[in-house]
């Protein structure tokens, strides 16, 4: 993918890249920290369609709604061949009895026999996450389990 | 302190309407002091330091906006669209001063007046339209960038002509002025962080008082060398860096509201507004005619970079709206006495004008483009 850089003097920086469907996506960054989405037009690539202030917290729960998925369809394909393995996604909602917690104290390996094997934040896949991981509201685990186990372990980050 | 409850209105207003508070201001001056409504006695020594820090200020944050990394960058990027810019955008000032009969520090003082676009007001339009993401949007920023440092040059000129110096004065202003951005630029680039750490510090007060010290103290010594107060200021912004630069502009920035809009109601209020009817028209065809040279530049300036033709016209009208560089101008002519009452006047009425053109250009300029270039598209093409 060809992200193109280009500083916005006294403003900040903009980091776009052409889609297939032939428009620009990317992100405006402030100087100040602040992020905007933007999408082009159809008809005029040079203007902007939308361009969305967003919050820290909402730009990271969107990068978590992007990558998530592409992470789970990878790991997905990759235990294709052993029948009964599920790959799925679960999220940390603030209402959690987790949020804040470690993820040793779900004991979820040991009460479902699902392995967390990977924590999206903020976009970015933090892979095998060790005991002392403390989860906080909006991060996506990705879990691999049976399907039976995965709707346990959903049971109990989601209520306790 | 009338003048003050009545520049708490003007600013109250702009707030919401999204139009750039500065005729707001100046119009509020015009209606006190000098031949206004009321006069306003003993307030003087007050305001004339007051507008002086404005000025400071003024100059101080628009230097904190940009990194030197920034304006180097931006240099080299744009020079070309800027040389464009400076023959295009001068030249309806120092032709319509030598009309009007102004001499050659008339014409150099409008050079300066028609030519710079207020980076201010088209910053906020590009944001409130949604515009930063636009293609058109980093040509426009670096147009301005080149536009402030060609002040930095601009300043120390018009400060050694509005003095009276002999041609060989004048030369060694502009040979002190090129050195020292040099220098400048160079030091912020290799060694900008101590100069922010020597006004950084942890507690907000002292942090506060070292950096208005430290630009006040810089624009005096520039001043003293005759390279004028507010480039000083300037330069100081830009050698200040990263996160000090962060801080001092979110500190500094109620203060800068506060003087940069007394020294736009001072100007005002030494301006009689009996002057300004007789250079309306005048005003006027400047407006016209310094509207399209910007739209020109931007026009140019994007093509260059392959924007397409509504980009282009977009940027063109960006770039239209002027303000308070052409205000600090006008003011260092008003305040030497070298330039007759008429060059304020005119200079006041074009502000006004062209400080409101701009953003509602900047807004309309679509619908517009697109009925010229479908009426372009309908007439035959020649064969």
């Amino acid at each position: 993918m060809n992200v193109e850089v280009t500083p916005l003097p006294g403003i900040g920086v903009r980091k776009d890249f052409a889609i297939q469907a032939g428009r620009r996506v990317g992100v405006v960054t402030h100087k100040d920290g602040q992020t905007e989405l933007i999408v082009s037009k159809s008809d005029d690539p040079d203007a902007c369609l939308a361009s969305l202030p967003l919050t820290g917290d909402e730009a990271s729960a969107l990068a978590n709604l992007l990558g998530a998925p592409q992470l789970v369809a990878q790991l997905t394909e990759e235990h294709r061949d052993l029948p009964g393995i599920n790959t799925k996604q679960l999220p940390i909602r603030p209402s959690s009895p987790f949020d804040g917690r470690t993820l040793g104290d779900t004991s979820l390996r040991s009460r479902t026999g699902v392995s967390i094997v990977a924590v999206m934040r903020a976009g970015q896949a933090i892979p095998s996450p060790t005991p002392d991981f403390t989860f906080t509201a909006g991060d996506m685990l990705v879990v691999v389990g049976t399907a039976e186990g995965i709707s346990k372990a959903r049971d109990i980050l989601i209520d306790d | 302190m009338r003048s003050f409850s009545r520049l708490a209105c003007s600013g109250v207003w702009p707030a919401r309407s999204a139009c750039p508070p500065i005729p707001l201001y100046l119009v509020g001056g015009l209606a006190f002091g000098q031949g206004g409504a009321i006069e306003l006695d003993n307030i003087h020594e007050f305001t004339e330091i007051a507008s002086e820090i404005g000025v400071v200020l003024l100059l101080l944050l628009l230097g904190l906006e940009y990194s030197a990394a920034e304006l180097v960058t931006g240099l080299r990027r744009s020079w070309m669209a800027g040389v464009v810019d400076i023959v295009l955008n001068c030249t309806p000032g120092v032709v319509i001063a030598l009309l009007l009969g102004w001499g050659p520090v008339g014409a150099i003082v409008m050079a300066g007046v028609t030519y710079i676009s207020s980076s201010g007001i088209v910053a906020k339009v590009l944001s409130d339209l949604g515009r930063l993401g636009n293609r058109e949007t980093p040509v426009v920023l670096s147009v301005l960038v080149f536009e402030d440092l060609a002040m930095a040059v601009y300043l120390p000129i018009l400060t050694a002509v509005l003095a009276g110096v002999s041609f060989l004065g004048g030369l060694t202003a502009i040979g002190i002025a090129l050195i020292v951005i040099t220098v400048v630029l160079v030091g912020a680039l290799r060694y900008g962080r101590f100069v922010s750490a020597l006004v950084d510090s942890p507690d907000r007060e002292v942090f506060l008082l070292k950096v208005l010290g430290a630009a006040l103290l810089v624009a005096g010594i520039a001043s003293a060398m005759q390279v004028s107060a507010a480039v000083g200021a300037f330069l100081l912004g830009i050698a200040i860096s990263g996160s000090t630069a962060e801080n001092a502009a979110r500190i500094l920035e109620p203060l800068r509201d506060l003087f940069a809009a007394m020294f736009f109601v001072v100007f005002g209020l030494n301006t009689d507004p009996r002057t300004i009817p007789p250079v309306l028209g005048a005003a006027l065809i400047l407006a016209v005619v310094a509207s399209a040279t910007k739209v020109a530049t931007g026009w140019w300036a994007a093509r260059q970079q392959g924007v397409a033709r509504m980009g282009q016209a977009r940027a063109g009208a960006a770039l239209i709206a002027r303000g308070e560089f052409s205000i600090v101008i006008a003011g260092l002519g008003a305040a030497s006495g070298a330039v007759p009452p008429d060059l304020v006047a005119l200079a006041t009425a074009y502000v006004l004008l062209m400080a409101v053109i701009g953003p509602i250009a900047a807004r309309t300029v679509e619908p517009i483009a697109r009925a010229v270039f479908i009426r372009s598209r309908l007439t035959p093409a020649r064969t």
